[in-house]
């Protein structure tokens, strides 16, 4: 049997002070690492979210994203009939020629302008979208200069609301609608009549990338292995959601970043830790050499105090997911690497996160428990009874 | 004659402090039968404490031989010293050394926590201890909330706890006002008289000595014979309280 833990319960309660010091220390280091890992959470979720399972992205060779990706009407045309290619209720090949560019828009945040992605596209490439659905106005018209804005667009940007104007390309467009897709990186894009874009870009023939939906799962690969290998196309393919999925890495610098701010805070955490540790082992003393002669082992001693280090990280630990839970689902924007556009996505704090947090507390009590604990369970009996 | 509780041959200890061998027991042979009430006396360095903290092998001897309860305790590992203690020992100290935030109830349950008692039946035993002691009415107090000499009962209901075949006293009454310190010293007699533990008690109090059966004086290190004293020193009448 162990010593009690109320005696250590009890005696974090005594000196609360230093024990909230402490656990406070330990609280705004696993926040620093929670807001980090819900940040790279979002991101990893909004993309993960974007793309359909049957969808194949179909770019010019070598290209790596369909910003730099340069696709003809011609190569359009050439693949269009490919075996393995859904078919809509009309007959028509489920394939969207597609043009993006980045527009700079204007932010209360960033008043000289933030990248975002502009997408042209055809009636077809919304159908196939048919997770992206409309919140509020309508689809824009062929021919004309109207945009449908993400909704994440939409709140970020005051330019972009319902209604407003965008100045882009040779004139002003028209924000007819506002788009909801969940959590997908569409959210935070710009569509418009993939004609009228590409026209006002003079990019007519230079399009960007086609997207095709295959008959079945199963057609998915055979499909992007037909389209790989054929030298006549000259095109590089991949599904849709891998496309989106290897994006993930725009947050890597953020992730590094954050990672790195929270091993040099929770050294000194750990450090704190420690002190108060080796403090309550110093004025307990006397208490140590009691517990000895009652028959407590040293084994009873280590256990004990380092149960109460892990107690006071994990108080630390608990502070700090309240101190990070009210930025779940508040909304933040990130430079995407591979598009050179701002990704919009919500913080995301998951059990998981949450526990990884916990985790990191704990092992920071442990390490910050270990030593104090193991110097009180060293402690000579006699010597532990006549320290004050 | 009864049974020996506590037999030392030769028994001896040597500190070193900065270099300097300090002889605090030197060659010591005593006998302590089950049942005596003991008072080891002798003036500060006289080696009594220390002679008290290795039959409670709380210390290792660095000479001779040492059974307490009929077990070699230079055999014993750390570990096992640990549990016989437990099992065997209770220790009242000069200072009561509670644990501040244990109220006194779970003070006195503390050692049966290493028994395989259940918890009801431990806080039955630790509240037996104290109404033993006379402190049936303070099970929940806090030991700041009681007198010296109200501590002190409450650590001699933890030494009491676990039955325990040896009581060992390092001056219970050193920080007590008088008649504190007379309650406890009734207490332990009536241990002794009443329940027939064996105990040993270190004093410097002529007057707590009265209480034992039996007094012993040290003196640099040795234990005088039997009956007598340091040339400065009354010796009290023992069993006499």
């Amino acid at each position: 049997m162990a010593i009690p833990v109320s005696y250590n319960l009890r005696n974090l309660k005594e000196r609360r002070m230093t024990t909230l010091m402490t656990a406070l220390g330990i609280a705004l280091t696993v926040a620093v690492l929670l807001a980090v890992l819900a940040l790279v959470n979002g991101l990893r979720t909004a993309f993960e979210a974007s793309g359909h399972p049957l969808h194949v992205l179909v770019m010019r060779k070598g290209s790596t994203s369909e910003l730099v990706s340069n696709f003809t009407r011609q190569q359009f045309q050439d693949l269009k009939f490919k075996a393995g290619i859904a078919r809509d209720a009309a007959g028509e090949p489920m394939v969207s020629l597609e043009m993006v560019t980045v527009i700079n828009l204007a932010s209360v945040d960033a008043p000289d302008g933030i990248n975002v992605t502009l997408r042209g596209l055809t009636p077809m490439g919304l159908a196939m979208r048919e997770n992206a659905k409309l919140v509020a106005g309508r689809w824009f018209e062929p021919g004309k200069r109207e945009v449908v804005v993400g909704k994440s667009i939409a709140s970020r940007f005051p330019d972009a609301r319902l209604g407003g104007k965008l100045r882009f390309g040779r004139g002003d467009w028209e924000v007819v609608g506002v788009m909801d897709a969940g959590r997908s990186a569409i959210n935070s894009e710009i569509f418009a009549d993939l004609n009228q874009a590409s026209s006002d870009y003079n990019r007519s023939e230079a399009l960007s990338s086609a997207l095709v939906r295959a008959t079945d799962a199963v057609t998915v690969a055979a499909l992007v292995n037909d389209l790989e290998s054929d030298k006549r196309l000259n095109v590089s393919a991949r599904t849709e959601k891998d496309y989106y999925e290897s994006q993930t890495q725009s947050g890597a610098p953020v992730q590094f970043l954050g990672i790195f701010v929270s091993i040099i805070m929770a050294v000194g955490s750990c450090f704190a830790a420690m002190n108060t540790m080796y403090a309550a082992v110093s004025r307990r003393a006397r208490e140590i050499g009691t517990l000895r002669v009652l028959g407590f082992s040293r084994a009873s001693i280590l256990a004990s105090f380092l149960l109460e280090s892990l107690v006071l990280s994990l108080l630390g630990g608990l502070i700090g997911v309240i101190l990070v839970l009210p930025l779940n689902g508040i909304t933040t924007g990130i430079g995407n690497f591979v598009t050179f556009s701002e990704i919009a996505f919500d913080y995301r704090i998951s059990p998981t996160i949450i526990a990884i947090g916990l985790t990191f507390a704990v092992i920071l009590g442990a390490l910050g428990g270990l030593f104090p604990a193991s110097n009180a369970a060293r402690k000579e009996i006699l010597t532990a009874l006549r320290e004050i | 004659m009864s049974e020996i509780v506590i037999q030392t041959r030769n028994l001896s200890k040597e500190f070193v402090r900065d270099e300097f061998h300090v002889v605090a027991l030197k060659d010591v042979d005593i006998d302590i039968h089950k049942g005596e009430f003991v008072a080891l006396m002798g003036p500060s360095g006289s080696g009594k404490s220390t002679l008290l903290h290795l039959i409670a092998a709380m210390d290792r001897p660095t000479g001779g031989e040492i059974r307490v309860l009929g077990e070699d305790l230079r055999s014993l590992s750390d570990r096992s010293i640990a549990r016989w203690r437990n099992e065997h020992i209770g220790f009242v100290f000069q200072s009561f050394n509670l644990i501040p935030v244990l109220t006194a109830l779970e003070n006195v349950e503390l050692p049966l926590k290493l028994t395989n008692l259940k918890k009801k039946e431990r806080l039955k035993h630790a509240e037996t201890a104290l109404k033993l002691v006379g402190l049936g009415e303070r099970l929940n107090h806090m030991p700041r909330q009681l007198s010296g000499g109200q501590e002190q009962r409450v650590a001699i209901a933890r030494a009491i706890v676990t039955d325990p075949d040896l009581i060992l006293a390092d001056e219970p009454t050193g920080n007590l006002d008088a008649a504190s310190a007379q309650e406890v010293l009734t207490l332990l007699s009536r241990l002794n008289k009443e329940f027939g533990k064996t105990i040993v008690m270190v004093t410097h109090d002529p007057h707590a000595a009265r209480f034992a059966t039996k007094v012993r004086y040290l003196e640099k290190g040795s234990l005088l014979p039997e009956g007598q004293a340091p040339a400065d020193w009354v010796l009290p009448a023992a069993g006499g309280a």
